[in-house]
């Protein structure tokens, strides 16, 4: 079998076969349960740390609110 | 140390250049190492003068928003390039004694062309890019930009990217791809600061101090990476000669016709959706100053991208060699990205639910809503389009011009006006925009431009499509190629004008952001200073 074919049938097979299960494995992780809090706090990143970076060794939960 | 190796690496980098431009077999080479011999040459005067100065030392307690300021600046000058040139070649195209004899070869619309198309999507688009992706990196990531003075590398070697590739164009350095016209050293050039772009976005996200990475920063990443992979494998070309522009591509035939939109269609997804979806991401929530509608959503709105994008290039190559098998895969995938897009789009707008009377006061959301609806609108035109059937009437028609207008002006313009509204206050620290009513009428211009721009390209795009195949009783083509052109002529100049009001817009944001650092008192401010601890 030439190389064309070769990869031709192992894309639209194995690969396919792959990828759809690591997209579906994906949306199947984003909707896990537990994952609205995560997400909601993800969310509300985006309005803190506006003016100035996280000071460095203050990691904690309590610095982020 | 490091000063002596960078002063030996830019004196080296002016020599080699000044012998080469003593080689020089076309003007366009020649110009290009002038410019990188002058730009080295310059560095290497300006670095020897500050030998041995003390070192600032770039506080970490800070965000690195010089090179963001510069990025806005940069965006605002080269948008507004681009879009005269834009608006000089639609009436070039109306008017065709606008080719001037005495510019031909220099100033003809062949040679003006991807020097517009260059100047918006990668000036333009590229520098609104970078500056937002750095301002937006550093917030969600809570740290100061990796690397220190590599985030200048990333701008001004972008900007020399830009003069390179813009001067050879004029001159008559191009490889025939379109959309990656520049020849094989500004390829090179542009390959190695994209690298240090990727590195610097990287490198911040690896030193964050959230635990997790914000859905922007997936979109901005990931535009990085497909463009760094796209740009690489789209210019495998080898020079004809180290000291002529001209080289000579590795693929050949169909299978680079395939290379190329397989590039030419990620560069729309990726570098025109994915990157302008991570500023969706972060200003529209920020402007609404409400998170985004669903997380969730957005995570399926990413993955799903990503997943479909990639194979929808063939859509470019309908009816020609290319094997039907992969015209027809190429179909199928760009109509299932209805689903994403259409989901990223409600997602943009419903972060709205709840504040819809922002609408009404500021003009800001407005625009940033318009260019949303427009994503909508053209993910909604562009699968449509790429149907077989269709495409046979739409293809090599203005509808495909009116589509990427609606697309670039609308939503990639539209977003980068709000996000260059939203920034300015921030970066030099005002107390607000210079004129809110100045932003309507930039609203207004732009959008009725836009409306007009699109609707005269239908027009004269699905007019042009149907005399093409009109045929008479006995099966002969009714048109000559020269009847649609005249056929043509209202729609050029309505286009035209709505150019023209699409750049005044943009000049009366430039007025305003002036303005706004030159006239508004500062923003009063607990952290302006931060003390030296």
């Amino acid at each position: 079998m030439d190389t064309y074919s070769l990869l031709r049938e192992f894309a639209d097979s194995w690969m396919l076969l792959f990828l759809t299960l690591v997209f579906t494995a994906v949306i199947v992780w984003a909707f896990r349960p537990g994952s609205r809090k995560v997400h909601d706090e993800i969310a509300a990143s985006i309005f803190r740390n506006d003016d100035k970076p996280a000071a460095a060794a203050d990691n904690s939960e309590e610095a982020r609110t | 140390m490091w000063d002596y190796i960078k002063l030996i690496v830019l004196g080296l980098i002016a020599v080699l250049a000044a012998i080469a431009a003593n080689y020089a077999r076309d003007p366009a080479y020649l110009v290009n190492v002038l410019t990188i011999m002058l730009v080295a040459g310059g560095l290497f005067l300006w670095s020897v003068r500050r030998v041995g100065e003390p070192k600032l030392v770039a506080s970490e307690k800070e965000y690195f928003d010089g090179v963001v300021r510069a990025g806005v600046i940069a965006t605002a000058f080269w948008g507004v390039t681009g879009f005269l040139v834009g608006v000089w070649i639609a009436f070039q195209l109306a008017f065709p004694s606008l080719n001037f004899e005495w510019a031909q070869g220099y100033a003809n619309f062949g040679r003006l062309r991807p020097l517009h198309t260059s100047a918006v999507i990668f000036a333009f688009g590229g520098n609104a890019l970078i500056a937002t992706s750095f301002y937006v990196v550093q917030r969600t990531s809570a740290a100061r930009l990796w690397g220190g003075n590599l985030g200048w590398f990333v701008f001004w070697g972008y900007q020399l990217v830009i003069v390179l590739a813009a001067t050879g164009y004029l001159l008559g350095a191009t490889q025939s791809k379109e959309y990656a016209e520049p020849e094989w050293m500004t390829d090179w050039w542009l390959t190695i600061v994209w690298l240090a772009y990727l590195a610097v976005f990287v490198g911040t996200l690896v030193k964050r101090k959230e635990p997790h990475i914000y859905v922007a920063n997936w979109f901005y990443l990931s535009f990085i990476i497909t463009v760094a992979m796209l740009h690489v494998f789209n210019n495998l070309s080898i020079p004809v000669s180290l000291f002529g522009s001209k080289s000579v591509q590795v693929f050949s035939g169909v299978q680079d016709a395939m290379v190329q939109w397989w590039y030419g269609h990620n560069a729309v997804g990726f570098f025109l959706t994915a990157g302008f979806l991570g500023m969706m991401y972060y200003f529209v929530p920020k402007q609404a100053e409400r998170p985004v509608f669903s997380y969730k959503l957005s995570i399926i709105h990413f993955w799903a991208l990503i997943f479909l994008y990639i194979w929808a290039g063939p859509h470019h190559l309908h009816y020609t060699a290319l094997p039907d098998w992969a015209s027809t895969l190429g179909m199928v995938f760009s109509i299932m990205l209805w689903m994403p897009s259409w989901g990223g789009m409600i997602n943009g707008l419903m972060t709205l639910s709840g504040a819809w009377d922002k609408l009404r006061t500021d003009p800001i959301i407005r625009m940033m809503v318009v260019s949303i609806g427009f994503y909508g609108m053209s993910t909604f035109e562009g699968p449509m389009m790429s149907i077989k059937a269709v495409n046979s009437l739409s293809h090599y028609t203005d509808w495909t011009i009116g589509h990427v207008h609606s697309g670039a002006l609308g939503w990639n313009g539209m977003i980068t006006f709000g996000a260059l509204y939203y920034l300015t206050p921030k970066l030099w620290n005002r107390s607000g925009l210079y004129s809110l009513k100045l932003v309507s009428w930039h609203f207004w211009l732009a959008t009725i431009g836009i409306v007009l721009y699109a609707s005269s390209m239908w027009v004269t795009g699905i007019m042009e499509g149907l005399m093409w195949r009109e045929v008479d009783a006995n099966g002969f083509l009714v048109n000559a190629f020269a009847d649609t052109v005249a056929a043509k002529f209202p729609m050029y100049v309505v286009r035209g004008m709505g150019g023209v009001m699409f750049l005044t817009g943009a000049l009366i944001m430039c007025y305003n952001l002036w303005m706004t650092v030159k006239a508004q008192p500062e923003r009063a401010s607990d952290n302006a200073f931060v003390p030296a601890e």
